[in-house]
């Protein structure tokens, strides 16, 4: 394989990807120098995984040419890529918890002698392995045994144990405190000065300022740019990734729908709540009668803050109020009975029960809180059906319809329906929109107009301004898991937004 | 507006029934064809006789630890230890009834209580400790017999009371008891699931189990009820084999019967992932079993090669629920004409 010292360590040129109905990555251009961290960013659904995929060889390409050290690969297989030096340490750390750590990183690749594990030359081969990492452990005890952070330090070594060229890693930090973070980078600045390509998936913008020397930004599968980290203002970087020319944003008139002053009680106030190594501290309070929203970039805690709210996970600093009277939440049931409903970002996942009924999932909730004892009547949980149907337009062709065979849309839409049927305080909205067509989208914003018209509070999450912009009062922005602000009024723009969750004081 | 895929189908309580019922029709229809004299009946004494009525009569027992299956199963989890537990319901009413003077529907209740005490500790242990339904049930499964050994301190016990006697060879209005039992518990089940929002939560809780903690259902109440019931189950069916024999052996009664009553769950279109469950379904998977069985008897196969047809039938039934599996059937079809 010719080795061209003056040609770039990666190149790809023109990638194209598709699956059915989706175009993943169209024409995407990717380069990575030797000796440099470079940042891969851009929101969900933008292409990262699928061009790391592509790029280890899980994923083959349709069209596009890879360069590595100048020569042409096309890996067909994680293997193959490992063999021309291109190593990844996937987001879950994917190791075995039981072997012992010498174990995982000789894992396929074990040392023999006469067709038998030579175990010593593997325990060997695992300590010289750590020692690019800074890290001195004992290599037999099991991988389970030692903490995340080391667990993941163990992923890298064993990376690197081939002679990897170019090293992959997606969300490497996700899962590490902020000094396990400081001593996964001086391990990375090491291997930068070794001449190692290294390419970095991450979330984190005050991490991609620490450590990256270029960023590319994808976005919708195509490639929006490449940066030099010192050369690109964050507040421009969110931009890019989010998609708004912030320009054209600045100078756009503020769109304004019905979002005059609540008249109603504050209803929640949430006081330095939080839990560690989740999301926190937030602070904010909601009134009846008021739409917040809540913004910020992929993983920076606004999911985790609803997921707090609504006890599916505890909270353990701070204070949570509800009508004036504080209150601990530790399980939904328990939200539930205090009036509050909340519709998971993860409809399939967490929201819909697939082969019930449209009527069935309409009436669960208000079925679980009546308890098991006092089933609704059939003609009330028929008219109940009905009357959410016609009251969002649910397009089924009944109500015993199962429900995995509506779109995704009107799936929001019964789901929707579950928890108004218990006619709720406060309504958590996460991701409302994602994933279902225009037309849904803005019948789902106008239900939740009325909605607040009622006098009910809600908050609003959701990755679209836009949305956010127009459908809100007022907007908690948090970034990299903490709150770092709250915009009402005129400095609620898309611009104001974006700059928050840049953490950039002024706009230029 | 994407077009859509609608399967406009409304679920009715027959739905998914037709191909445990086309299974069971296709059997007895090779039986009235081939075998002579199944489908006789006689009345003797009042009471009903033939190779039908001991059919349902004999498939009792399964119908009974197969409608307690059902829910479980329907949860998305299952549960080893009705065999088991039957052993030791039996053993309890075996060893009170020969206590003179101790009252019978004492006598009765206790092994009833016995077997859904037994269904309690599978639902704690499944519920509070989290343990894998196959291994929480397992447990019982092997330790359960070790019990009902230590209280008859591994004699086998026999008796004469014609009260017991009655619970598994008597008749009521010309059918054999135990047939009138499942019946009735067949009304039991479908009142408790039905008549409650519990067969809404099984199936929830079955079919997306995150999902139905976050509407609020008690995922752990849904739970723990199925298992005690399916113990409660065992109880009576226990109560019955030990009645049929007029004696008990901790070691034989039940024994593998909870393989039968998943089979029966699976026959009769329950998924053993979870979701929607058909107790009828479970009651014509029984029946489908125990016909074979039969009709094995009747053709005079040996028993040490009767599973073997046995296994094949239950295949072809469980292939042709597979929705998976008739598609590609009808696409084989279109692709080989002629």
């Amino acid at each position: 394989m010719a080795s061209d010292a003056s040609a770039p360590l990666l190149e790809i040129r023109g990638l194209t990807k598709s699956f059915p109905g989706v175009k993943a990555l169209e024409g995407v251009d990717f380069t990575v120098r030797r000796g440099e961290v470079h940042a891969l960013m851009g929101e969900n659904g933008a292409g990262k995984s699928t061009l790391i995929k592509v790029l280890t060889g899980v994923y083959a390409p349709d069209g596009g040419t890879f360069r590595l050290g100048g020569a042409v690969i096309r890996p067909a297989s994680t293997k193959e890529a490992e063999a021309v030096g291109i190593s990844t340490v996937y987001q879950e750390v994917n190791l075995i918890p039981h072997l012992s750590v010498a174990e995982n990183i000789c894992l396929g690749r074990q040392p023999t002698r006469f067709g038998f594990v030579d175990w010593a030359g593997m325990t060997r081969r695992a300590v010289a392995a750590l020692a690019r990492v800074d890290l001195r452990i004992d290599v037999r005890r099991p991988l389970s045994s030692y903490s995340i952070a080391i667990q993941q330090l163990t992923a890298l070594a064993r990376a690197l144990d081939v002679s990897a060229r170019l090293l992959i890693l997606d969300e490497p930090t996700s899962s590490l405190d902020a000094r396990e973070v400081g001593e996964l980078f001086q391990v990375l600045r090491k291997l930068r000065a070794e001449g190692l390509g290294i390419v970095m998936v991450t979330h984190f913008l005050d991490q991609v300022y620490a450590i990256a020397d270029r960023i590319t930004v994808l976005r919708d599968g195509r490639l929006v740019g490449e940066y030099e980290t010192a050369k690109l203002p964050r507040m421009e970087l969110v931009s890019r990734m989010v998609g708004r020319d912030w320009s054209a944003v600045a100078a756009a008139p503020r769109a304004v729908a019905g979002v005059g002053e609540p008249t109603g009680e504050v209803l929640l106030e949430l006081r330095n709540f939080g839990r560690p190594g989740l999301v926190g501290p937030v602070d904010f309070s909601l009134r009846a009668g008021e739409v917040m929203g809540l913004a910020g970039l992929l993983g920076s805690g606004r999911t985790e803050t609803a997921r707090l709210i609504f006890g599916i996970e505890r909270a353990r600093t701070g204070e949570m109020r509800l009508g004036g009277r504080p209150i601990k939440v530790h399980s939904p049931r328990q939200a539930i009975r205090e009036g509050l409903a909340f519709t998971s970002e993860n409809r399939k996942l967490e929201g819909i029960i697939p082969h019930l009924s449209v009527r069935e999932n309409i009436i669960l909730a208000l079925q679980a809180r009546e308890g098991l004892l006092r089933p609704l009547p059939r003609a009330r949980q028929l008219a109940l059906a009905d009357e959410f149907i016609q009251l969002l337009g649910i397009s089924t062709p009944g109500p015993e319809q199962a429900v995995m065979n509506l779109s995704g849309g009107n799936q929001q839409k019964v789901l929707l329906a579950r928890w108004l049927a218990l006619q709720p305080r406060l309504l958590i909205l996460d991701e409302p929109t994602r994933g279902i067509d225009v037309g849904a989208k803005a019948e789902i914003e106008k239900l939740v107009q009325s909605l607040r018209a009622k006098g009910l509070a809600i908050l609003f999450i959701s990755s679209e301004l836009e949305e956010v912009v127009r459908g809100c009062r007022r907007v908690v922005v948090l970034r990299d898991r903490v709150q770092v602000g709250e915009l009402t009024g005129p400095a609620l723009t898309e611009e104001g937004i974006l700059q928050t969750i840049a953490g950039a004081s002024h706009a230029p | 507006m994407r077009p859509e895929r609608f399967q406009n189908r409304p679920v009715r309580w027959w739905s998914g029934l037709e191909w445990p019922v086309a299974g069971l029709a296709l059997l007895l229809l090779f039986n009235l064809a081939f075998t002579p004299g199944f489908f006789h009946l006689e009345l003797r004494n009042g009471h009903l006789y033939g190779s039908l009525v001991d059919i349902i009569n004999r498939g009792s027992p399964v119908v009974i630890l197969g409608l307690g299956m059902t829910l479980v199963i329907a949860t998305g989890g299952v549960d080893l230890s009705v065999g088991a537990v039957m052993a030791i319901a039996g053993t309890v009413a075996a060893q009170l009834i020969l206590r003179p003077g101790f009252p019978f529907p004492a006598l009765i209740l206790a092994s009833l209580a016995v077997g859904t005490l037994a269904g309690c500790w599978n639902g704690f242990l499944v519920t509070w400790l989290r343990v894998q339904p196959l291994v929480a049930t397992l447990v019982l499964m092997v330790g359960g017999r070790g019990i009902a050994q230590l209280l008859t301190n591994g004699q086998q016990i026999y008796f004469e009371d014609a009260r017991l006697v009655f619970v598994g060879n008597g008749h009521l209005l010309g059918l054999p008891f135990p047939v009138l039992l499942s019946l009735a518990l067949l009304g039991l089940t479908a009142l408790l699931t039905r008549r409650t929002a519990l067969g809404l939560f099984i199936e929830s809780v079955g079919d997306n189990p995150r999902a139905s903690e976050f509407a609020g259902v008690s995922t752990r109440t849904v739970k723990f009820v199925v298992y005690a019931f399916s113990g409660f189950c065992a109880g009576l069916a226990g109560l019955i084999d030990t009645s049929n024999i007029k004696s008990v052996d901790a070691n034989k009664i039940g024994l593998t019967l909870e393989l039968d009553a998943i089979l029966a769950v699976v026959v009769g279109g329950t998924a053993l992932t979870g979701g929607r469950f058909s107790l009828l379904g479970t009651v014509v998977g029984a029946l489908f079993i125990r016909t074979l069985t039969t009709t094995m008897y009747a053709w005079n196969v040996k028993s040490d090669v009767a599973p073997v047809p046995k296994a094949l039938a239950i295949i072809a039934v469980c292939l042709l629920q597979s929705p998976a599996f008739r598609r590609r059937l009808a696409a084989f079809r279109r692709a080989s004409p002629s």
